[in-house]
């Protein structure tokens, strides 16, 4: 089997659903300048609804697709209104404070996201009933699934979509011209509540779809799923350009091949068995052990939080993002 | 300093007085309860000394940092791996606990250089990041070389000891009888003591000042010529040594320590003391720290048994009940009270202006 | 008397505007240096690249014999350059007084441990910090407000405080940005008596200012740009009659 292209398509995948997440953290804060550090909760609730609805179907005798189709269908509308109160009960009021402030309320609206999760779903890790049956193909000495085809997908269309809406229609306009002036946007006519409502509505919809393709790739959910991913998808958002749609596809993309890559071959470069002579010592035990592992693969999430410090150091404005001085 | 109004000497000195008998006196009255109360006592000091290096960064420097209990987790496994039978080494404590608080401004310096330009919600993410990423090292460094012992954690860690006094174990003096935690308290709450006056004395100094005109104005900061990079760090390697100190006392206390002690949500429970007490005002941040750790175990013992005659049973948990008063008590701060419960005289000037 | 700020082919780009092209002039000691033109001629630029705050593209300045370059903002103001903003940047939740004690970090010493020990040393330069920040609060004409909170502060009061933070950290060359902006016609009287009190205690002043009258008044002699380029010097009576400057604030009538 070929690693690396194996890799490069659980990256493919991966990176999907990254995008998928980071687009709802790139809107927000293309418009209103907030990390919506509860945006992973929402992808963890768009999970567990989903969850619970193909339980429950799971018996009916519908088809897999369709039971999956409702679960979503239903994910979405939970997920919607959880970012619709969120940004009206805890960050509205906040729009003028100073930066810092809404940031914290995010915090504590994670926590709270969080643990009324776990009090509805319990802390178990939940197994995703296995209605689909998985399967593979093989193309160039790797195998993809069916799900990860339907995952990449999917992906795709919500981009098509995505940028169809920002780029075509009213609501569209009227977002990015908030995210270019709110004072000028709204002097023009345009409701900027509004539009921030729908942009976070938007990216909560992507979210509970994001959360449906995690479940059923993984095969599990539990109410911690959300701010690791969470953080990965904040990562991609900042990858790409924070702010920037495309951006967050891109970054969403190359993050999770990164990873993915990175978790596959780190092992194999920091074995130090590879390379002879350091000391006797080392000699022995690999002698012994054949392996002397610095990193393994345990540390694969190290990578996303290592991207994220060396974009920002490097290059904060993002892959596509345009640089904005600071004007003194 | 003149800026700052001072009660008259009497009443100060008098309320000085009855701080420090009530001090004095609460281990022996919490005894009287149980001596976990103690140990609950003493856990709870060390979050205000957490609290109170946490404020050194957010509160006087303006810098939100979510990874902070990385640097209690340094502190923590400095001392463990120096005092255990893990490596065989027993080093004195006092030798130690300066290394610890060595070893975390070390960190400190190494995390907070990259993160100098940043702005202050991409700092908050980034720190967040370092500190998960201190704990996956501390969960995987058990291979190929055995340092961390991984998530199975460090046990037998030597208690404090000096010569033949040791701080863990009961013993009676003058006919007092002084249990292990109690011993513990007493210099904890010297420590503590010793960390609000270095706070307070920080504060109103020429670097106290520059901290707080970095919060204030960074660009105009520096035109006024503070050299905000090597004070940004001093807050970082000050803010981190406090956090490193008490992650010392804490293993030693604890006899066992495990990454699990160091996860985000401990971070998160820092910030919510700072941010609830009231940012940059020192006794606000104690206060904050005092009210928020003793939360679970008031809850323990409050939550249980209502609900059993309530319901029969447990329903939900008291950890999940502190979790979501946490949650909400970082929301509902911000919205009604975004200086905290004791705001610094700064705070709440920023309040009235935004209230117009 | 030599020159104590010479600036020599400075130019600055932002993308596609060329904020600053070959601008040299040389600003003598212990003169008032009025510094003017239209909305957008790059006069605040201009204190940004002196100051340090961003790079110039091209060119250098030599201050006090020596040469700027590369030099970090901080390093700008230990050197002797002090500046205030257009846009007023005070440490807003902050005290006047303590504004003003911030500026004297620059020329004082206590350490962390200073501040923790608090030894003798570092108390009598607390004093110290704090008695000449009153003495400039006084100079300025607001040591009444000293216990305020910086924002609080009337607008004109504002500005005078950020003269005071300035003047605090002891420089040799003091560039005010639009100081008048805001004020009403008494303050801008009031403001430019002050600004030649500061003159005549030895300092030299750098003046961006929008207000010609006051400018004719105070100045000893002035610079003017347009479209970042350096279109007249010399003192006020002839920038004055220059027609370039002339057209330049009056429009060009239909140039091709
Ligand atoms: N950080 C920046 N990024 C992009 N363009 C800038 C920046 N700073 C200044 N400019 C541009 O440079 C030009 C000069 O601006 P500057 O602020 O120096 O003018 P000014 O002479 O101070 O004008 P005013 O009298 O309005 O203050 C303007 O076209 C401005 O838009
Ligand atoms: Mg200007």
């Amino acid at each position: 089997m070929d690693t690396f292209i194996q890799q490069l398509i659980n990256g493919l995948t991966l990176g999907a659903v990254y995008a998928i997440v980071a687009l709802g953290y790139t809107m927000v804060y293309g418009i209103i300048q907030l990390i919506n550090f509860a945006h992973g909760e929402v992808v963890m609730i768009g999970a567990m609804v989903a969850f619970t609805v193909i339980n429950a179907l799971a018996g009916s005798g519908l088809p897999p697709l369709a039971v999956v189709l409702i679960g979503t269908g239903c994910a979405i509308p939970v997920c919607v209104l959880v970012g619709y109160a969120m940004e009206r009960l805890a960050y509205r009021p906040l729009r003028r404070a100073p930066r810092l402030a809404p940031l914290i309320t995010a915090i504590g609206v994670s926590i709270i996201l969080q643990n009324l999760a776990m009090l509805v779903w319990s802390r178990n890790i939940l197994a995703f009933p296995q209605i689909i049956d998985i399967k593979l193909y093989n193309i160039a000495g790797a195998t993809i699934t069916n799900v990860q085809i339907v995952i990449i997908l999917t992906c795709i269309l919500i981009m098509v979509a995505l940028a169809a809406l920002v780029y075509r229609t009213r609501l569209g306009t009227a977002m990015r011209a908030t995210a270019q002036n709110p004072q000028v946007a709204g002097l023009m006519g345009i409701d900027i509540n509004r539009v921030i409502a729908a942009t976070f509505a938007i990216g909560a919809g992507l979210a509970a779809v994001a959360g449906v393709m995690v479940g059923t790739y993984y095969g599990i959910a539990q109410y911690t799923m959300g701010s690791i991913l969470g953080l990965k998808a904040f990562t991609a958002a900042v990858l790409g350009g924070i702010g920037n749609v495309p951006g967050a596809m891109l970054g969403g993309v190359v993050l999770g091949i990164v990873e993915a890559l990175g978790a596959g071959y780190i092992g194999t470069y920091t074995d130090l068995c590879k390379i002879s002579g350091i000391s006797d010592w080392l000699t022995q035990r690999c002698a012994n052990d054949g392996h002397f592992v610095l990193f393994g693969s345990n540390y694969q999430d190290v990578f996303a939080f290592a991207v994220l410090i060396m974009v920002l150091v490097f290059r904060p404005s993002g892959l596509l993002g345009e640089r904005v001085g600071d004007r003194a | 300093m003149s800026a700052r109004a001072k009660p008259p000497p009497v009443v100060f000195w008098s309320a000085m007085v009855l701080i420090v008998a009530v001090l004095i006196v609460l281990p022996f009255a919490l005894t009287q309860i149980g001596t976990t109360w103690v140990r609950v006592t003493n856990l709870a000091l060390l979050y205000v000394m957490l609290a109170l290096g946490l404020n050194i960064v957010v509160g006087f420097a303006g810098l939100l940092d979510l990874g902070y209990i990385a640097f209690y987790g340094i502190g923590a496994y400095t001392y463990a791996l120096l005092a255990s039978p893990h490596f065989g080494l027993h080093l004195p404590f006092w030798v130690i606990l300066p290394i610890g608080a060595a070893m975390a401004s070390l960190f400190g310096v190494l995390l907070g250089a990259p993160t100098l330009k940043l702005r202050g919600d991409y700092l908050a993410i980034v720190t967040l990041g370092f500190g998960e990423i201190i704990r996956i090292f501390l969960n995987n460094l058990a291979r190929p070389i055995n340092i961390t012992n991984g998530p199975q954690g460090i046990i037998g860690i030597d208690p404090f000891r000096i010569d033949g006094f040791s701080f863990a174990s009961y013993q009676k003096i003058f006919g007092l009888e002084f249990s292990g935690p109690t011993k513990y308290y007493y210099l904890i709450v010297a420590l503590v003591a010793v960390i609000i006056a270095l706070n307070l004395r920080l504060q109103n100094s020429r670097i106290g000042r520059a901290w707080e005109a970095i919060r204030e104005d960074e660009t105009a900061a520096r035109a006024m010529g503070i050299n905000t990079t090597n004070l940004k760090l001093l807050a970082y390697a000050m803010g981190a040594s406090f956090g490193g100190l008490a992650g010392g006392v804490f293993a030693a206390i604890q006899e066992f320590i495990s990454p699990e002690s160091f996860v985000l949500v401990e971070s998160i429970m820092v910030v919510s003391m700072v941010v609830l007490g009231g940012m940059g005002n020192v006794w606000g941040v104690v206060l904050g720290a005092v009210l928020l750790s003793f939360v679970p175990d008031i809850l323990r013992f409050t939550v249980q048994p209502v609900q059993q005659w309530m319901f029969g049973r447990m329903l939900i948990e008291p950890e999940v009940i502190r979790m979501l008063l946490f949650g909400l008590a970082l929301v509902l701060v911000m919205l009604f009270r975004p200086a905290g419960l004791l705001p610094s005289a700064v705070r709440k000037r920023e309040l009235a202006e935004r209230a117009e | 008397m030599s020159d104590l700020l010479v600036a020599s082919g400075v130019g600055k780009r932002f993308g596609g505007v060329q904020a600053l092209s070959n601008v040299s002039f040389a600003i003598r000691r212990g003169e008032i240096y009025g510094l003017i033109g239209p909305n957008g001629a790059g006069k605040t630029t201009l204190f940004n690249v002196l100051t340090g705050i961003y790079e110039p593209d091209e060119g250098e300045f030599s201050f006090d014999g020596e040469p700027l370059a590369e030099l970090k903002p901080h390093q700008v103001a230990e050197r002797g350059i002090a500046r205030t903003f257009q846009n007023i940047r005070l440490f807003a939740n902050l005290s006047a007084l303590e504004n003003v004690m911030i500026g004297r970090h620059v020329r004082t010493r206590a350490g962390v441990f200073g501040a923790l020990l608090r030894d003798p040393h570092t108390r009598s330069e607390e004093r110290e910090i704090e008695q000449r920040a009153l003495e400039l609060l006084d100079y300025v004409g607001i040591r009444a407000r000293a216990n305020d909170p910086a924002g609080s502060l009337p607008y004109g009061d504002q500005r005078r405080l950020e003269i005071a933070r300035a003047m605090a950290t002891d420089p040799k060359l003091l560039a005010l940005d639009e100081p008048a902006a805001g004020m009403n016609p008494s303050e801008r009287l009031a403001l430019g008596e002050l600004i030649g009190r500061i003159r005549d205690g030895g300092l030299t002043v750098l003046l961006i200012e929008h207000d010609m009258r006051l400018v004719m008044k105070v100045c000893d002699r002035m610079l003017v740009l347009d479209y970042g380029e350096r279109i007249a010097e010399g003192l006020p009576a002839e920038v004055q009659r220059d027609p370039k400057v002339v057209e330049a604030y009056l429009g060009t009538p239909a140039a091709t």
